[in-house]
């Protein structure tokens, strides 16, 4: 009983936080939003006992992602007065889309459910169960080549935010260090040989 | 007692608002990454709950695996936002028209 409550509490404020991030005006905002539905949905998993993920979300999502959002967002003036004008043009459209696909999506849940007996709940997790030691002996062992995968799209997702986001400035005055340190002295002064010159 | 369904259910509620959000917000770029965002975490909702409810944790190992390509996927998308900004000082979806011909 008591974790229904909270399982209601917490969807509500997730769903009002995702709709502050959709129909907020100022992207900053938006941010903002966003980190709180990362809460919540950690939380939420947390309930649902997958607690490495929930930690995982919050580390790598809010700490991370969600600082790179607000990094660009700052950086970026981006005019929120014509931005206003494209969000009640398209409102009504938007809104229409979600409720059509929200009646049937919740629609089909709830009915496929009721012919199915016992299914409400989640099965309890045997004595002793650890949900991190669990997905590490799965991950380690039946998915370690998605996992390297994993972690070459990671490098690849580096090098590609570094080559594109990298810009030479002409005109700029940097010393070459390299070529400071190999010039030698016979590039440096030119001796000439010359005769003397006659007494005037 | 929450099960499945109430799960499922969050889920689609949030993936409907964000399929609302990239309806509506076609003025700004960053705001459709961050709808994408919220799409990949509605899924991960729906993940999460069909691996407690089979007992099965290779539902938990996909969600693991949304959330390394979803980071890779923020960080060049905005990447190419901010080479975007720079070149025509607009991130307004309507304006991007140079490859019409």
């Amino acid at each position: 009983m008591f974790q229904s409550v909270l399982f209601y509490v917490f969807a509500i404020v997730l769903l009002g936080a995702a709709s502050g991030v959709v129909f907020s005006r100022n992207p900053v905002h938006s941010v903002m939003f966003l980190v709180l539905t990362f809460f919540q949905s950690a939380v939420l998993w947390l309930m649902a006992e997958a607690e490495f993920l929930a930690i995982v979300l919050v580390l790598v999502y809010v700490g991370a992602v969600m600082v790179l959002f607000l990094f660009v967002v700052m950086m970026l003036e981006v005019n929120i007065e014509a931005a206003k004008r494209g969000l009640t043009r398209y409102a009504p459209l938007g809104i229409g889309v979600a409720l059509l696909m929200v009646i049937e999506l919740v629609q089909l849940i709830w009915l496929r459910s009721q012919g199915v007996t016992g299914t409400s709940g989640f099965a309890a997790t045997p004595e002793g169960y650890n949900n991190t030691k669990a997905l590490g002996a799965v991950l380690y062992t039946e998915h370690v080549y998605a996992f390297e995968i994993a972690a070459v799209i990671l490098l690849l997702a580096i090098i590609a935010a570094i080559t594109l986001t990298m810009r030479k400035r002409p005109g700029i005055k940097v010393q070459d260090i390299a070529a400071q340190v190999a010039v030698r002295a016979k590039d440096r002064v030119r001796i000439v040989k010359m005769d003397a010159e006659k007494k005037q | 007692m929450i099960g499945l369904e109430h799960y499922l259910t969050l889920a689609a509620m949030l993936f409907v608002l964000s399929i609302a959000g990239i309806v509506v917000n076609r003025r700004n770029l960053i705001l459709l990454l961050m709808c994408i965002e919220l799409m990949l975490l509605a899924v991960n909702f729906n993940f999460i709950a069909f691996s407690r409810y089979l007992g099965d944790e290779t539902g938990q190992v996909f969600v693991f695996f949304i959330l390394t390509v979803a980071a890779a996927e923020a960080a060049i998308g905005l990447a190419i936002l901010v080479v975007l900004f720079r070149n025509r000082r607009s991130i307004a979806v309507q304006e991007l028209n140079t490859l019409k011909g």
